[in-house]
């Protein structure tokens, strides 16, 4: 009653955050079931489009099949690797932080951020190819309007995607590399290294569905 | 509201409401009792809002002709903004948003949320999306809530801004839904088993069941539309290749499931009122629980009844017919449960009681004529009247907002720490009561005569039923106003202080102090017993 902290972190580096309504290990138990319950959440916004995805597909099979030979589909296979070597470092980071070791949680957070940016550079690539060639719905004078509905859900699937990959990057940054300089983690307390690591694993599956439904299938 | 300065006198205990003044410690606070209210003073001014846009459509619609209201499109503007409004503004936060952000902590004896950040930052979303939603006004929208494709991706009002606004609502509402369900799963007291889990915090967890999983769905839905108007995306626009139908079906995945975000709370609040005031156990506790999860598993499967007209296949038509019928299955259960609980018991007519009475009365008509509705080919004749209107208003106006009146009432005396008015309250309470059936009972026989809604005028061969309705609305709406500044009044005026459980009440939120410390109990307590166990040895005077 004397705080009105919620969250206190003035504690020695290595200790959980002193939390004014519940124990540690509870607050450990919540955040993971909240993240676990927002990951679901996310699942269900991406499924959506999925869905839409689907239909579109049934309805202009044709178009589709000839819309996405024209992605480059060696720049998606390129990101493709590019997100699984940072889902990787991530998972690395989550033992670093349970081994203690800060500065490791740091250097493989890095790389995945890095990855992040390399992701992002690559598909800035492929969306100017595409805006050089008028590759959009709504350039109806351009021949590949035809395409129109496979170029529609193709951008909002990609960019809703690339959104969430930035937003990753700002959380690994502020919640897992930041903490890490300081030296906060240790096997008592590593909560928002292992979150951050999962909610990136989603960043990188859903780019795992969308790879091969855009590109390869069509 | 803002400034309490009681705490110059001796007397006064120390509580939630006076251990920190000012306005600016109520916009900073994390206190879930703090946030309840913080909830309350903002869906109020929606539902003043929403219930204005009502009336001056009922008043438009008083008699045959064009009354002040000379197109269409002004009298479309009208109905979006009572929609907009009261959805996705004032009911769906309604329940969950104040009494379950007040109550789940103090029944399951937990001091705060898991996530009491969170549950402050869901509360300014909430704000942000009001702010955006009452900015998009100004170039009125024309949709009606549903936002139906090709209509909402060609018009030119500010749809765009409108279902922005929805989007980040829905994203305060997810907050606070996952928020509730990691609390009931982390941080029960000693004790508090699942099986001994108030009604209302069961009711409170179905419906977080509901707001985290298919609100997303609407919020991307909600996105597509503006990309379809941004950008032509093509998803849902025919002219382009899209499907409007896609649209109405992702938009009901959500659509649907709502009302059950919004009347399942309904039901807890009942369930907790009913037994103190008949003085029995609540009659078939594990069903009360059981039918609350079935209704949201079952809520699920059934959107696509709002479109049977709308060319989905035959196959699918009756299979969302027959498992629409199911609904009324774990929907009446909790009916015989509430009456069967008041069967022999010692029943007082306290407010709460009245409005719980009187929920459950309108509640079986709302679901009676669900059924109606269900019905394929009555269905293809009642869709789109005031069937539909009269239908969905006993559903929602005399379930899920008369359960929040009952539960204002109810609770009133733990959030306030002040009696309310017994007489004044009643006679608040028959104006409403009289009111709604006044308007609705006539919107009934009007859909059944054909009168289709959303129409701002109509033959006079409709005019008394339409006259009725009207003077019912206003009927309705004084009977609002009245019951809300009872309440306010008293809270503010009243003299009679509030004894720790004014109504021998077992559960656990009556235990502790009206109004609750900040962090609600001053130990943590240890559970023993069940939370309905009236009439039994056991039952000890607090």
């Amino acid at each position: 009653m004397s705080t009105s902290a919620i969250v206190d972190h003035n504690v020695p580096p290595g200790e959980p955050p002193i939390i004014h309504h519940m124990d540690s290990n509870t607050a450990y138990g919540a955040a993971k079931l909240g993240m676990w319950l927002f990951l679901a959440t996310e699942v269900l916004l991406f499924a959506v489009m999925f869905c839409s995805f689907a239909i579109m597909r049934y309805y202009h099979l044709a178009e589709f099949h000839d819309a996405s030979h024209h992605l480059n589909l060696w720049a998606g296979a390129l990101n493709t690797a590019i997100l699984l070597f940072s889902s990787y470092t991530a998972a690395v980071a989550v033992t670093k932080a349970q081994q203690g070791d800060n500065k490791g949680v740091a250097r493989n957070f890095g790389i995945s951020v890095f990855c992040g940016f390399l992701f992002l550079m690559v598909k800035t690539f492929e969306y100017t190819g595409k805006a050089h060639h008028g590759m959009f719905p709504f350039v109806w004078n351009s021949h590949f309007y035809e395409y129109k509905n496979f170029l529609g859900i193709y951008y909002c699937m990609t960019g809703l995607h690339a959104l969430h990959v930035i937003i990753g990057m700002v959380v690994m940054t502020l919640y897992g590399i930041r903490p890490a300089l300081k030296n906060r983690f240790s096997g008592k307390y590593y909560t928002p290294v292992e979150l951050s690591a999962l909610y990136w694993h989603l960043v990188d599956l859903i780019w795992i569905y969308l790879f091969p439904l855009l590109y390869l299938v069509g | 509201m803002s400034a309490h300065t009681h705490t110059a006198h001796g007397s006064e205990e120390l509580n939630y409401l006076n251990w920190k003044t000012g306005i600016w410690s109520w916009l900073t606070s994390t206190d879930h009792k703090r946030i309840c209210f913080l909830y309350l003073f903002a869906i109020m001014i929606f539902f003043i809002g929403g219930g204005i846009a009502a009336l001056l459509m009922r008043t438009e619609l008083a008699f045959s002709g064009s009354q002040f209201i000379k197109d269409p499109h002004t009298y479309n503007v009208l109905f979006t903004m009572h929609g907009v409004f009261m959805i996705f503004l004032f009911v769906v936060p309604g329940i969950p948003a104040t009494l379950g952000n007040f109550l789940i902590p103090l029944m399951i004896g937990a001091k705060d949320v898991a996530f009491p950040r969170l549950n402050l930052f869901s509360w300014y979303l909430y704000v942000v999306g009001a702010l955006i939603g009452g900015y998009a006004m100004l170039h009125p929208v024309d949709t009606g809530w549903t936002f139906y494709a090709p209509y909402s991706t060609t018009t030119d009002t500010s749809v765009s801004l409108m279902v922005f606004a929805a989007f980040v609502l829905g994203f305060s509402s997810i907050l606070t839904g996952l928020n509730f369900l990691v609390t009931i799963h982390q941080l029960r007291a000693p004790g508090m088993t699942w099986m001994r889990l108030p009604v209302f915090v069961w009711a409170s967890y179905a419906t977080a069941v509901i707001q985290t999983v298919a609100t997303p769905v609407v919020g991307m839905t909600l996105l597509l539309v503006i990309a379809e108007r941004t950008f032509g995306a093509g998803i849902f626009d025919p002219s382009k290749g899209g499907d409007p139908v896609l649209m109405e079906h992702l938009f009901w995945f959500y659509s649907h499931p709502v009302v059950y975000i919004m009347v399942l709370p309904a039901f807890g609040v009942v369930g907790e009122i009913i037994p103190v005031f008949s003085r029995k156990p609540l009659f078939g506790y594990k069903m009360v629980v059981i039918s609350s999860m079935a209704i949201a598993a079952v809520g699920f499967i059934v959107w696509a009844h709002h479109m049977f007209v709308a060319g989905i296949s035959d196959f699918s038509a009756k299979f969302f017919s027959i498992v629409t019928f199911l609904v009324a299955i774990p929907t009446a259960i909790k009916v015989f449960n509430w009456v069967s609980t008041m069967y022999k018991g010692s029943i007082s007519f306290a407010t709460p009681m009245l409005y719980a009475m009187a929920f459950v009365f309108l509640f079986m008509v709302a679901g009676t004529t669900g059924i109606y509705l269900a019905m394929l080919g009555v269905d293809v004749y009642y869709h789109d009247t005031y069937f539909v209107v009269a239908h969905f208003h006993y559903t929602i106006q005399g379930g899920a907002v008369i359960g929040l009146i009952a539960a204002l009432h109810f609770w009133f005396p733990k959030m306030s720490g002040k009696m309310y008015n017994e007489t004044v309250s009643k006679v608040a309470f028959a104006f409403l009561f009289l009111g709604f059936n006044l308007t609705f009972i006539p919107q009934f026989v009007l859909g059944m005569d054909g009168m289709p809604r959303r129409y701002y005028d109509y033959p006079a061969q409709y005019q008394t039923l339409h006259t009725i309705s009207t003077i019912g609305a206003y009927l309705n709406g004084f009977g609002y106003m009245f019951a809300l500044v009872n309440l306010l009044w008293t809270a503010k005026f009243g003299k009679v202080k509030a004894p720790r459980n004014p109504y021998n009440s077992v559960s656990l939120e009556w235990q502790t102090q009206s109004p609750p410390i900040h962090e609600n109990f001053p130990e943590t307590p240890v559970v023993d017993k069940d939370p309905y166990h009236y009439g039994t040895a056991t039952h000890t005077h607090a």
